[in-house]
């Protein structure tokens, strides 16, 4: 065991700074710099995107074969940071890291080439048809039914929290085609398109007033059955491939890190009546305690990375590294806003649309602390809500 | 030892419960996603229910009552997150103006009776941990008059303001308790800009620019230098106000947090019956119940003028931060999603109990201050 970088890896740092350096637009920089969600601002993301994609650099996790970069685990941890640590607005997950993996895994050798090449362009927009109003935490009860009809499927049913599904184009999703079975023997796994006649769009407006989420109904929409991935009925299992993704590809500590920093900087310039707030030991004590847990999760991280490139199922890891990621961001944007006090009070959510000329009221670096915090609690709620997560653990990994 | 409310009290809390009851401002809250004007109609309302009078003496044309009036008053105020600007206009803005000349009083007590105006107080700066002694704006003498010159931010009800009262530093350095005067400044002065802003909680204050602003002598409060003792005073009182409000709008969490468990199913029955989202709402509970104790204790013992309420008043808003958190946050997530949409009320009351801890200092500005006030 050791720390060790290899010699190619610095250079191959040095490598990814310069072509950030010389790639990223100032449209760009800003957009991620006003992020306060795992979602950035889909313009900028959807730009940045086609620039990784030139580069052959848009899905550094996918084999080789389908477009990934052949990176080992190393590089591709270094790739990571390195985007975090140039503020670049994440990209949108929901096809790269979400449905393209999962086709790479559980789809057919013609779905794999007729989606996987247009989510590296863009070009295909994917939302996730999972939860329903009846359906969060339990999602095995899902009640949008898929009837089949010659060659196709007719989804009658409605899906919650779709995130970004007003800007989607394509959707994967979670349908019931057997009501008699045991609740997850009856599901399907099915792609389907967003302008098909039958779908309604309902944005739903958020804490931070942003319209993030939707709600998509289904009425009477037809679907060809040959856009069902895996079997029939076997929709449970290619969700379960899908959900280790969405759950243990994600990787926090180094974003974390980020705005440790920035808070750090931040509360050197907040006067207290003793000098900076930076030399207050109460303020240092929380600050601290975050550093320290953070520095754990980078290596939880690394650990559950290592298991992937041998090979090895992270199973119920990724459980954990959800439930340590998402509650250290709530706790890092909660700390933000009480080294910020009543300057995260100031309420201004229109400065925060790229390329809006809107002055900021206050200092610029207060301005995304509040709106951030509020967003962040939707974390330990989705992809599988925390509470789902330390049932995971308790019986798959104690065995309780 | 009596914790029952006098009749007096008691027709307070019933006519302001069935205000809340007609006038919830939830509904408010999801719509206005702009500056607003003043609700001019709600407060002409307050004026006429004789909510404004309430903590002004007789001889003022007020009430005569106090902070546990203001106390009834405002926890049924905070049930229905209204948001008229009571607490900066009438306990912070009247606890100055009571603390003025008199020539000052009789011009403005009665027009704030009257519903005809409003007050804000100007204490934090940018980048300073709030507490009244790390004031930094300076107020320079120039013979008998002052010259203003600085920016205080987030002054709540700082855009609807026809009358600002400034917290500034007339010598010594921040950190000093002595030093600081108090003066009262016409909003609309020369000099003087202001920048409106919202809030995360629904409300509105400003940005306001001092720009060589010429105050003259008989517009201070109080002694030259001597303004903390007035100033720590009144703060005290919104602090009160602002944690009963705060108290209400923590029981509608609570409750509305209870209730949805009750209809949400999820693994075929209400997720309330899940033990580990029940210890969590007992813990709720138990966090909302020790913050309307630290209200009755901090309020109780400035009402009755003993040696340790300013440090109950530090402990009282401490709790209100810790426990706002704790308890906003498990109402978002036993809510899941419906918890963060703007559709919910619940979220609306969350953004209050937020936006509070970080005024006028947070949990841990007030734990230290109660660390030093022995």
């Amino acid at each position: 065991m050791d720390l060790r970088v290899p010699e190619q890896e610095k250079a191959f740092r040095d490598e990814v700074r310069t072509f950030l350096e010389e790639s990223l637009t100032p449209e760009i920089r800003e957009a991620g710099r006003m992020v306060t969600s795992v979602f950035a601002p889909v313009k900028e993301a959807m730009a940045w995107q086609r620039i990784l994609n030139d580069k052959g650099w848009a899905a550094p996790q996918w084999p080789k074969e389908f477009g990934g970069t052949g990176w080992s685990v190393t590089q591709r941890a270094i790739f990571a940071e390195e985007l975090v640590r140039a503020e670049t607005p994440p990209l949108v997950p929901m096809g790269l890291h979400m449905c393209g993996p999962c086709l790479i895994g559980c789809g057919t050798e013609e779905q794999q080439k007729e989606y996987l090449p247009k989510i590296l362009s863009g070009e295909h927009f994917w939302c996730q048809g999972y939860s329903e109003p009846g359906s969060g935490s339990d999602l095995a009860s899902l009640k949008t039914f898929a009837e089949k009809d010659g060659d196709d499927y007719i989804l009658n049913g409605t899906k919650i929290w779709t995130t970004y599904a007003h800007y989607a184009n394509k959707m994967f999703a979670l349908v019931r085609t057997n009501r008699d079975d045991k609740p997850q023997q009856g599901i399907t796994f099915l792609l389907l398109d967003m302008d098909l006649p039958g779908i309604t769009i309902e944005p739903i407006v958020g804490l931070d007033e942003v319209p993030e989420q939707c709600q998509v109904f289904f009425d009477n929409v037809r679907v060809p059955q040959k856009n069902r991935v895996g079997e029939e009925n076997d929709g449970w299992t290619v969700a379960k491939y899908l959900l280790t993704f969405e759950r243990g590809g994600q990787e926090y500590a180094p974003g974390l890190n980020v705005m440790l920093e920035k808070i750090r900087l931040m509360a050197e310039k907040q006067q207290t009546a003793f000098g900076p707030l930076t030399k207050d030991p109460v303020w240092q004590h929380k600050f601290a305690a975050l550093e320290a847990d953070v520095l754990a999760l980078e290596f939880t991280e690394m650990r559950i990375k290592s298991a992937l490139s041998a090979g090895k199922d992270p199973g119920a890891l990724s459980s954990m590294s959800k439930i340590l990621g998402t509650e250290l961001l709530q706790n890092v944007t909660e700390l933000r806003i009480e080294t910020l006090g009543s300057q995260s009070v100031i309420w201004q959510p229109q400065a925060l649309v790229p390329g809006q000329e809107q002055p900021v009221i206050g200092p610029e670096y207060a301005l995304t602390a509040m709106p951030h915090y509020l967003n962040s609690r939707a974390c330990s709620i989705y992809g599988g809500s925390n509470e789902v997560q330390r049932g995971i653990i308790a019986k798959a990994v104690l065995g309780l | 030892m009596n914790f029952q409310l006098s009749e007096e009290q008691q027709m307070l809390a019933d006519s302001a419960k069935r205000f809340v009851r007609d006038n919830s401002d939830v509904e408010k809250h999801r719509q206005n996603k702009k500056l607003m004007p003043l609700d001019a109609a709600t407060w002409q309302q307050f004026a006429d229910l004789g909510w404004l009078a309430v903590p002004f003496e007789e001889a003022h044309g007020g009430l005569g009552m106090g902070p546990l009036e203001t106390m009834v008053l405002l926890e049924a105020l905070g049930e229905g997150l209204i948001m008229a600007p009571y607490i900066a206009t009438v306990v912070l803005g009247g606890g100055f103006l009571r603390q003025a000349s008199a020539a000052q009083r009789a011009e403005t007590i009665p027009a704030l009776l009257e519903g005809k105006l409003q007050v804000a107080f100007a204490a934090e700066e940018y980048e300073r941990v709030f507490t009244l002694e790390n004031t930094a704006m300076a107020a320079d003498l120039k013979g008998s008059e002052v010259v203003l010159n600085g920016t205080k931010s987030c002054v709540m009800n700082g855009d609807q303001a026809d009358l600002l009262v400034v917290l500034a530093r007339t010598v010594g350095q921040p950190g000093d308790q002595d030093g600081l005067s108090l003066f009262l400044v016409d909003a609309n002065a020369p000099g003087v800009e202001r920048v409106a802003h919202r809030t995360v909680d629904g409300r509105q204050g400003a940005e306001i620019r001092f720009n060589q602003v010429k105050v003259s002598e008989a517009a201070r409060i109080g002694e030259l230098n001597g303004g903390y003792a007035i100033a720590r005073d009144v703060l005290h009182e919104g602090l009160l106000a602002l944690s009963a409000e705060s108290v209400g709008s923590l029981s509608v969490l609570l409750n509305e947090t209870v209730e949805y468990s009750k209809t949400r199913q999820q693994f075929g029955m209400p997720i309330g019956k899940f033990q580990v989202l029940q210890f969590r709402m007992a813990d709720m509970f138990i966090a909302m119940e020790q913050t309307r104790s630290l209200l009755l204790a901090a309020t109780l013992k400035t009402v009755e003028g003993h040696a340790d309420a300013a440090k109950a008043v530090h402990a009282m808003k401490a709790q209100l931060g810790r426990a706002g958190r704790k308890i906003a946050q498990e109402a978002i997530q036993i809510h899941g999603g419906m918890g963060m949409t703007d559709e919910l009320g619940v979220g609306h009351y969350v953004k209050r109990v937020t936006g509070v801890d970080g005024l006028f200092g947070n949990a841990d500005v007030h734990l230290m201050a109660m660390a030093r006030s022995a």
